[in-house]
């Protein structure tokens, strides 16, 4: 156990404050501190991605963080993306393409995805393959979340998906 | 390619717990943490076999946060778990039988009191002799994972016959001989085993867990723990992924024990994935000894096939997995002449257990690698012996079970052979890049449908019409991922004539839901989708009735249900189900039904020893093609195309169908190319996730899914159960693929790249 330390930064869009053992892995704070469970642990060891937020703008692995990285950052998680009554389109076009089976890897491969979209916004098949390839998914063959990519960088474009 | 799919991508509805998972709003098992709640965690062996000679919990208990640490000693009831054989300690008192064995639960306040209490834990073993090798097991001088038991280490053997094997194969004209063996495989569901537990004031037990079989993990809680099984109640949410590893205890009898010292408090369990490897079921390793005989014009004419599974130390489905891997031996062919026998060993490795494809993968790998084999001999091309000798509708399989109507998997073969990766091929083999080489396989899979002969394949479907004039369907099987929810979601639907929005879906809760079988054995939609349609018919009808009260009609079955209400067509009025909800009192509000999956009517007279499971009715077809390229310097293959033809019934969603299969492809690619516990001494040496590789998004091709017109009448909505069929065929098509790049014949799985490179070395001296 550490010294508490007073941290503050942007969490989806909202400036918050605690304060806590710096020490302590950020999945954990974000999971049990402001209750965002989004963010799953399926290895704790950045092996599988299921942890992914976006950390100004990059995704970053919320296991491998420590609360006190969290500092003066601005984190996004799934939940700050877009929510089932106002979805982000991207999250829409994981929905639509039959991306999502167990999900339990979605919300880190959405991540995955905005960090992808934002840098390339009109990515082929092969580039979306490369940006989820730190996302494990055990139930898809991934055919479909790539489908769901590229459908979300067109309706981002403006395009029809 | 590209194009095609884009043109077909008509994605339809999206299933309805898309959107929650997409946006991370699902709530899983491991996102539940009651206020207050306290954390749960096992001391495990670390050695392969020994005698407990010391456990000492007291520097455990002295660790500031630890509220207790618990031991056989404090295990009420018959300490054993297990599905079919009890066999299995929720925590071991004497003796451990492999690296994952439970010897003591600790619980404390926070994670870093638990890792505290679980490192002080003092405990020391005897060494015993091991056994890791399941021939080896089945000596006479191999060391005995149950001393008092019965039968020493074997756990189960069984044999299947039709006519006159041994007579048969010494009258052909070719016959092949080969030993084919696959490896033990993790099933790496995203979400690790976990759960929580709450013993109330009153006596009752609640749980919330991420399993595939809450009823019957009622049923093996009570047992190992002395409890009764209606005083348990197990909620299982959205699981992050199963896949049958998660079909079998693995937190809840834990749990529940420490549930039953600290009354009153809410405890969790959270398997990392470290310990989800060590401690976790695992597939079968097999190794399968077969002789396949033919006439010189192809026509088959006997197998003989001996299989042996490796059970680890306790039982689990060990019997029924080697039962179902027997009655797929022969593979989708019409074969007079069969001897296939089963053996299964106790040994000291990792826990075999159920894992999707259930003992067919092994059976699938060993039968079209004979197959190949005996083209070869024949000197004929792969495929066209298999659509020679494939099984058709009527005809008897190689147990001896009349094959029902339907697609069969001549069909299935034939569609591959009609599509453009297939008639493409050779042009694709030439095209591949410098120091590559390409190859394409094409083999015949089969899966059946369902718990088999003995064992009811059952489930109960409760629908409820609300006071406001919706309904609530209470699923009764659990969601690994498979969409089995929302497929039942949009079957009331349709059935009831309403939006898919107005039907809400309760997930599996023992305390509101009938009773059905687990979410298993390519079973989980015919069989509650069946359930849950009858419960439709009865309530459309029921509310067609009331309906005609309020319209003042004396011919009810002219009602329609409409969006809301039910219709008049003749009138045109309407009266809204919210009016007639109002009328009715709960328990008419309910209907309830069951349905029970028919099984064979005239089994045959073998494989008498089995029970429970055998034979199977129905069956899947289908055929896989896949495409390799192996790199001449390293050896290293890409799985660059794959196609998955099945006759699986009528096609409910086309994404839902694309959605099993692909996904179920992917993890047979992944047991084909990369996946492997490197187990030494019983111990897993790949236990994390940067050893133990599964396929990435670099590692899989865009997998193409073609469902062929079919239709199986007894089914819901004309469906068949397809959650497995397309994990057996990667394998073997690799297999055969990586023969025609480099000459390669894999009589193993994973193929890594050594043996790749050594086939290529034996090409280029």
């Amino acid at each position: 156990m550490n010294e508490p330390m007073d941290i503050a930064f942007r969490l989806n869009g909202r400036p918050v404050e605690l304060t806590t053992d710096p020490g302590r892995r950020a999945i954990d704070v974000l999971r049990e501190d402001f209750g965002l469970t989004a963010a799953k642990e399926g290895c704790g060891s950045g092996e599988c991605g299921a942890c992914a937020v976006l950390v100004d703008g990059t995704a970053r692995l919320s296991c491998l963080m420590l609360a006190a990285q969290l500092h003066g950052r601005d984190l996004t998680t799934a939940e700050g993306l877009g929510r089932p009554d106002a979805p982000h389109p991207i999250q829409t076009a994981f929905a639509v393409h039959g991306a999502v089976q167990c999900g339990y890897c979605t919300p880190g491969m959405t991540i995955a995805a905005a960090e992808l979209l934002a840098r390339d916004p009109a990515p082929d098949r092969e580039a979306a393959r490369r940006a989820l390839s730190g996302n494990l998914c055990r139930c898809t063959g991934y055919v479909k979340i790539v489908d769901a990519v590229l459908a979300a960088g067109a309706a981002l474009r403006g395009e029809e998906s | 390619m590209d194009a095609d799919r884009d043109k077909g991508a008509s994605p339809g509805a999206p299933r309805v717990d898309a959107l929650d998972k997409a946006c991370g709003r699902q709530r899983y098992a491991a996102d539940e943490t009651p206020p207050g709640c306290l954390l749960a965690g096992v001391k495990r062996a670390g050695i392969p076999h020994g005698r407990i000679v010391r456990l000492d919990t007291a520097a455990a208990r002295a660790v500031p946060g630890v509220v207790t640490v618990l031991t056989r000693a404090d295990v009420p009831g018959t300490n054993r778990q297990g599905i079919v054989h009890k066999d299995q300690p929720v925590l071991c008192g004497q003796r451990v039988r492999h690296h994952g064995d439970p010897v003591a639960l600790v619980v404390a306040e926070n994670k870093d009191a638990l890792a505290a209490g679980l490192a002080a834990v003092e405990v020391a073993f005897e060494a015993l002799p091991a056994v890791f090798d399941p021939e080896e097991a089945l000596s006479p001088n191999a060391p005995l994972v149950h001393p008092d038991r019965e039968g020493g280490n074997l756990l189960a053997h069984g044999l299947m016959e039709k006519g006159d094997a041994e007579s048969a194969l010494a009258g052909c004209d070719v016959v092949v001989a080969g030993r084919f063996a696959t490896p033990a495989q993790d099933h790496v569901s995203l979400e690790p085993p976990n759960g929580l537990a709450r013993l109330a004031p009153s006596g009752r037990l609640t749980m919330v867990v991420s399993t595939q079989a809450p009823f019957r993990d009622r049923f093996e809680i009570a047992q190992a723990l002395g409890l009764d099984p209606q005083r348990i109640r197990i909620r299982a949410p959205y699981l992050g992924g199963g896949f049958g590893g998660k079909d079998g205890a693995t937190v809840q009898c834990l749990l529940a024990l420490a549930a039953l010292r600290l009354p009153g408090r809410w405890i969790k369990m959270a398997w990392s994935r470290e310990e989800t490897f060590l401690a976790g079921y695992k597939r079968h390793a097999a190794v399968m000894d077969i002789r396949l005989g033919a006439r010189a014009d192809g026509t088959l004419e006997a197998i003989a096939c001996a299989m042996c599974f490796d059970a680890g130390p306790y039982a689990h489905l060990s019997g029924e997995i080697m039962e179902l891997g027997m009655e797929h031996a022969g593979g989708p062919y019409r074969i007079p002449h069969v001897r296939i026998e089963g053996s299964c060993a106790y040994t000291n490795n990792p826990v075999g257990g159920a894992f999707r494809g259930f003992g067919v993968v092994q059976a699938c790998f060993a039968v079209e690698r004979a197959m190949d084999m005996l083209a070869r001999r024949l000197g004929r091309a792969p495929e066209s012996l298999r659509l020679q000798n494939a099984l058709r509708p009527g005809e008897t399989s190689a147990v001896g079970v009349a094959a029902e109507p339907g697609t069969d998997v001549a069909a299935c073969l034939n569609a591959a052979l009609a599509h453009p990766l297939w008639t493409g091929r050779e042009a694709w083999k030439q095209a591949a890049p410098a120091f590559t080489r390409r190859g394409v396989g094409l083999v015949a899979v089969q899966n059946a449908m369902g718990y088999g002969r003995g064992l009811p394949d059952h489930a109960t479907a409760k629908l409820e019409l609300t006071r406001q004039g919706t309904f609530r369907l209470y699923n009764s099987v659990p969601d690994m991922g498979q969409g089995n929810a929302a497929a039942f979601v949009a079957m009331a639907a349709q059935a009831l004539g309403q939006p898919e929005a107005a039907v809400a879906c309760v997930q599996p809760d023992t305390a509101a839901c009938p009773p059905a079988g687990s979410s298993s054995a390519s079973r989980t939609v015919y069989t509650f989708g069946n359930a849950l349609l009858r419960a439709c018919r009865t309530m459309a009808e029921k509310l067609r009735n009331r309906a005609a009260l309020a319209l003042l009609c004396d011919t009810p079955d002219r009602l329609v249900l409409t969006p809301g209400g039910v219709s008049d067509p003749a009138t045109g009025r309407f009266v809204p189900l919210s009016v007639l909800a109002g009328f009715l009192i709960r328990d008419d509000r309910i209907c309830i039904d069951q349905f029970v999956m028919p099984v064979v009517e005239n089994p045959p007279d073998t494989g008498r020893e089995f029970k429970l499971g055998f034979p199977h009715r129905y069956f899947t077809y289908g055929a896989c093609l896949c495409g390799v390229e192996a790199d001449e310097l390293t050896g290293r293959v890409r799985l660059v195309q794959c196609l998955l033809t099945v006759a699986c019934g009528k096609v409910f969603t086309l994404a839902g169908v694309e959605q099993q299969l692909a996904g179920a492809a992917a993890q047979g690619a992944g047991l084909a190319l990369f996946e492997e516990l490197a187990l030494e001494g019983g111990r897993i040496r790949a236990g994390d996730l940067s050893t133990y590789l599964i396929p990435t998004s670099l590692d899989l091709p865009d997998i193409d899914c073609l469902p062929l017109p079919d239709d199986e009448p007894s089914g819901p909505l004309g469906i068949k159960g397809m959650g497995e069929v397309g994990i057996h065929g990667p394998g073997p098509a690799v297999a055969q693929a990586l023969f025609d790049a480099v000459g390669l014949d894999a009589a193993s799985l994973p193929i890594t790249p050594e043996v790749v490179l050594a086939a290529l070395e034996e090409l280029t001296p």
